[in-house]
């Protein structure tokens, strides 16, 4: 075992995992070389309750909610470093209220979630995923090449919702195939060319395509309800990269069913890992289970990320990607 | 131009079908099991064929058709039609470039992006319920994978111009150097697949190109490498590249095209680092559409003696 310290310096920096028993902590062991962990899942670890009170600095794993009862159990607790892209698993209005400063990914994860919703359109819109089902199956050579057509991408008018890291990258990427681009946010971004939509509404009316790439706040739960789907019309296509309670899910498969929209990409849903059945007969969905930012490089980039993080805290430095309450 | 006979070699287009039969005298040559009969019987009256890349005009057909004036493709490449023959006999042959160049290349990137993310496969799991049990594996990340073209025409520069909005370098191989472009020339295919971490099929099918795709680039671009073919099946060494995906000496495929299409070799089907599709890349409503309108354009001006909206021969 390597300590960057000595033995007790290492024993002084202590480090709370804080993470839902099935997300998985693959950084583990190499984290236990340079800090004391506290695990709540260690029943071995007798001096778990008297420490809990003095820890300052949290682990949070993925999405694992940190709520008002959990700040409570560790109220010594200064910073919390997240290893998510989005926040809304945090009680913000609380971390406020306590001091606790709290990090995110950043823009670790922001290359690959746009790639995958550029993913995610293609297939939508070309049926792939349809297509080499199709194949597959070996209706090919039976059924002949008047196979259903699918939809040109270039000309589409792609409404994103959200311009931070992630729609950016979205909206730089869908230029490239002719794409125009609109967007909406809580405010107009300076120096960007697109049109702005102050409200969802209009924005789906004006719109082929909408992008989910938005944080999931109170304001965005269910941003896309039934009026939206219903601006947004028959043809109109749904790609939600963010977080699935920011579609009202049970609208959607609706409109889906009755053919009331034209399809729809989703790597995320409301009850993960639950994922509504009626969907799975449809050709014009393309269900993918939450892993558009899971590539070995972006989880280098985030252990690079919160590792400095980690050191930056016990060293006094300016922590990367914090969260600036407004 | 009613009493004009225009001869389908396949069905392609419901638009065009239903287009052709108002403006000509449309013999749909799939419906006739007895070709020769057919042939014997209507020949004389043939003045046009409309192919695709499934089927078009071979030595044979044109032969069979005497009074045969014009082959007009409803396909960018002419690979099914005997080109030759068509100059000899002073044949007209047009095609439908531009068009369906967004389409495929497209249809290349959204193949990139399905192979290296297993978007296809993430569906599958999905749909079999297969999430609740546990998550689905990491995933290649796409931007900044260097991307190697095989023929950098019209098709070949949309695909370079979408991949580099996703930051990828882009390399290429051609007859010759393109001297309007940065991007890095090979003058071997072996040493394009050597230095790209994925490799595009985009040029034209030829006696030159058959096969251009063989053992030895497969087993250059190697383990982690991936091939997306949206060109024409015989570009590759199928066999090879199938024994390459199963021994997993080559990373994936993305393949729109095969040899013998419509059959798709079994062995990749329990592959999941493949992705197969039915030869889509120009198939949107849109682009069939305009497809469509060329074919009848070309003919039209043809038998009104007007210029060819895009010639070939």
């Amino acid at each position: 075992m390597s300590f960057s310290g000595s033995p007790e310096t290492t024993n002084q920096r202590l480090l709370l995992l804080h993470r839902l028993p099935r997300f998985k902590t693959m950084f583990l062991s190499k984290l236990r070389t340079s800090y004391r962990i506290l695990d709540p899942f260690d029943e071995s670890d007798p001096s778990f309750l008297h420490l809990s009170s003095s820890v300052r600095l949290m682990l949070c794993v993925g999405p694992s909610p940190v709520t008002s009862e959990t700040l409570n159990t560790y109220p010594s607790l200064e910073c919390i470093v997240g290893t998510s892209a989005g926040f809304d698993h945090f009680d913000l209005a609380e971390c406020r209220r306590r001091n606790i400063r709290v990090t995110t990914a950043g823009d670790s994860f922001s290359d690959d979630a746009a790639d995958y919703a550029v993913g995610l359109l293609i297939d939508v819109l070309r049926g792939i995923s349809a297509a080499d089902r199709f194949v597959r199956a070996g209706s090919w050579p039976v059924i002949g090449e008047l196979s259903p057509l699918g939809y040109k991408v270039g000309g589409k008018r792609v409404g994103i919702v959200g311009l931070g890291s992630i729609g950016t990258r979205v909206s730089k990427r869908l230029e490239a195939f002719g794409c125009s681009i609109a967007y909406t946010s809580r405010r107009m971004k300076p120096n960007v060319p697109f049109p702005f939509h102050s409200n969802i509404h209009d924005l789906a009316t004006n719109s082929d395509v909408l992008i989910l790439c938005c944080a999931l706040t109170e304001e965005t739960h269910h941003i896309i309800d039934k009026e939206v789907l219903t601006a947004l019309g028959k043809e109109g296509i749904v790609i939600n990269v963010g977080r699935g309670a920011l579609v009202d899910e049970k609208e959607l498969v609706e409109f889906l069913k009755r053919g009331e929209i034209g399809g729809a990409g989703l790597d995320v849903y409301e009850n993960e890992p639950h994922v509504p059945e009626e969907l799975f007969g449809l050709d014009n969905v393309v269900l993918s289970p939450h892993l558009a930012v899971l590539t070995p490089e972006s989880m280098e980039a985030l252990e690079e990320l919160f590792t400095y993080n980690l050191e930056a805290f016990f060293s006094n430095k300016p922590l990367r990607a914090q969260i600036e309450y407004e | 131009m009613e009493s004009i006979g225009v001869l389908m070699a396949c069905p392609m287009s419901s638009y065009l079908e239903q287009e052709l039969d108002k403006r000509f005298k449309l013999f749909r040559f799939w419906n006739f099991s007895q070709k020769n009969e057919f042939l014997n019987q209507n020949a004389d009256s043939i003045r046009a064929v409309v192919g695709n890349a499934f089927a078009g005009a071979d030595a044979e057909l044109i032969d069979s058709l005497p009074k045969l004036e014009i082959v007009s493709s409803f396909s960018v490449g002419l690979d099914k039609i005997d080109l030759n023959k068509c100059k000899e006999k002073g044949i007209r042959v047009t095609n439908t470039p531009d068009v369906l160049t967004e389409d495929v290349a497209d249809l290349a990137v959204g193949l990139m992006l399905a192979v290296l993310r297993r978007i296809c496969e993430c569906d599958r799991y999905v749909r079999k319920g297969l999430w609740k049990s546990g998550d689905f594996k990491l995933t290649s990340k796409f931007s900044g994978k260097s991307v190697g073209i095989i023929g950098l025409g019209r098709i070949g520069l949309a695909i370079a111009n979408r991949a580099e909005a996703f930051g990828c370098p882009i390399s290429y191989h051609a007859r010759s150097q393109k001297p309007n472009t940065n991007y890095k020339y090979y003058p071997s295919v072996v040493e394009l697949a050597s230095n790209c971490q994925i490799l595009v099929v985009a040029c034209a099918l030829t006696p030159e190109t058959r096969h251009i795709v063989n053992r030895e680039v497969i087993e250059a671009l190697g383990s982690k490498g991936v091939l997306i073919n949206i060109g024409r099946g015989p570009h590759v060494d199928e066999k090879e590249l199938v024994s390459a995906l199963v021994e997993g000496r080559l990373g994936g495929a993305g393949l729109d095209v095969f040899e013998n299409e419509p059959e798709v070799p079994e062995q990749l089907f329990g592959l999941e680092n493949v992705v197969l599709l039915p030869h889509v890349g120009s198939g949107t409503v849109e682009t069939r559409k305009a497809m469509a309108d060329l074919v009848l354009g070309n003919l039209e001006a043809h038998f009104l003696n007007k210029p060819l909206l895009t010639p070939v021969v």
